[in-house]
């Protein structure tokens, strides 16, 4: 008896599973950084786009997903998509909810020019912890390429808000 | 080989390892944080753009003799203290900010794909460098790292994209330090920086 050949639905039902390795509470799936998945006789061919160049999870994501693919029983082929393709608008309406759940600031929308230093002053961004809008930057980076710290006036926490890429 | 571009790559992996050099030890906690991340994105770019030159990225990286790296002498320099650090930084970014834009309208897809991704990330190394711009300008100190190391950052550029920067960064144009040639420094850092892969047996993994 053979297993049922793998379907485009369940591989991304695995990836759903599979947690961001510095952010946990967030898949690869809630990233939007899985573009494609296509499916043909038992080989699966997976487009991944990496959020930062110089993210140290590369690696251990692309491993991931081979796994999960191999786990379905399927020949995974994982594609490193290394262009603009990925932005933060990319991470889902669940995504979001998740990081500011957890103490995130989502990012704010991308614009069409690269981000400036008067939009990360002065555009709203809102404290995850108690919701005022009364918050400043602290640093420009943070613990991981892809945050920055900020400042809640309001609550007085230190916060992290995630950049706008 | 496309000379151009491992001059990119060579750039961003030794400039991004004189950046992390300042981890554990800068002036400020929070500057501690910005170098380690600026380094950790500029070796990221490193191996993206080696990417687009072999299949194998560390070889290309650090198995190279000294002579055949194509880092522009700005990168390599080994700097001591903050006011050329930042100086350098502000340079770098500025001349950065010229050829990755160049490279944005290349005709080939992914060298074009690959610099508009690499843009989104340096805007945040142009803010850094432009907020301790502004705060540093009228320093004596600064001023005299900026003078010091601008013939070096002319090199950075082809001749042809010059201009632009010394517009940029309202200094005059003078003799660049060519790439091509390395400073005493590279041979000291070419050392640590592949220490690790010489002294591993054939075949090891991480």
């Amino acid at each position: 008896m053979t297993a049922p050949p793998v379907t485009e639905s369940a591989v991304w039902a695995a990836f759903a599973e599979i947690p961001d390795p510095e952010i946990p509470v967030v898949s690869l799936v809630d990233l939007g950084v899985i573009r494609s998945v296509d499916v043909s006789d038992g080989h699966v061919r997976v487009e991944f786009t990496p959020t930062f160049l110089g993210c140290p999870a590369l690696e251990a994501m692309t491993r991931a997903l081979e796994e999960a693919v191999s786990s379905l029983g399927a020949e995974p082929e994982v594609e490193v998509i290394a262009d603009d393709s990925w932005s933060t608008d990319r991470i889902t309406a669940v995504g979001r909810e998740k990081l500011r759940a957890a103490g995130f600031a989502p990012p704010a929308p991308r614009e069409a020019s690269a981000p400036n230093l008067v939009q990360l002053r002065t555009a709203v961004f809102r404290c995850p912890y108690c919701g005022s809008t009364d918050t400043r930057l602290e640093n420009i980076f943070g613990p991981t390429p892809c945050r920055s710290l900020r400042y809640c006036e309001s609550c007085r926490q230190p916060f992290e808000q995630f950049k706008t890429i | 080989m496309n000379e151009r571009l491992l001059g990119l790559a060579d750039d961003e992996l030794v400039i991004g390892w004189r950046d992390s050099e300042w981890t554990g030890i800068a002036p400020v906690l929070e500057e501690d944080v910005a170098f380690s991340s600026i380094a950790q994105n500029e070796i990221g770019h490193a191996r993206a753009v080696y990417r687009l030159l072999t299949d194998d990225p560390d070889a290309l990286a650090f198995d190279r003799p000294l002579e055949e790296y194509r880092c522009a002498p700005l990168a390599e320099l080994r700097l001591l203290d903050w006011a050329h650090t930042i100086a350098r930084r502000w340079l770098y970014e500025e001349a950065d900010r010229i050829r990755i834009e160049a490279l944005m309208r290349d005709a080939d897809p992914a060298v074009a794909g690959l610099a508009a991704k690499i843009d989104r990330e340096e805007a945040y190394h142009r803010m850094h460098a432009e907020l301790w711009h502004a705060r540093l300008r009228d320093e004596p100190r600064f001023r005299e790292a900026v003078r010091e190391l601008w013939p070096y950052a002319l090199g950075v550029l082809p001749p042809e994209q010059r201009a632009e920067l010394a517009a940029r960064v309202e200094l005059g144009e003078v003799p660049a330090v060519e790439r091509g040639t390395h400073t005493d420094e590279l041979a000291e850092l070419w050392e640590e920086m592949t220490s690790v892969r010489r002294s591993a047996p054939a075949g090891a993994r991480w």
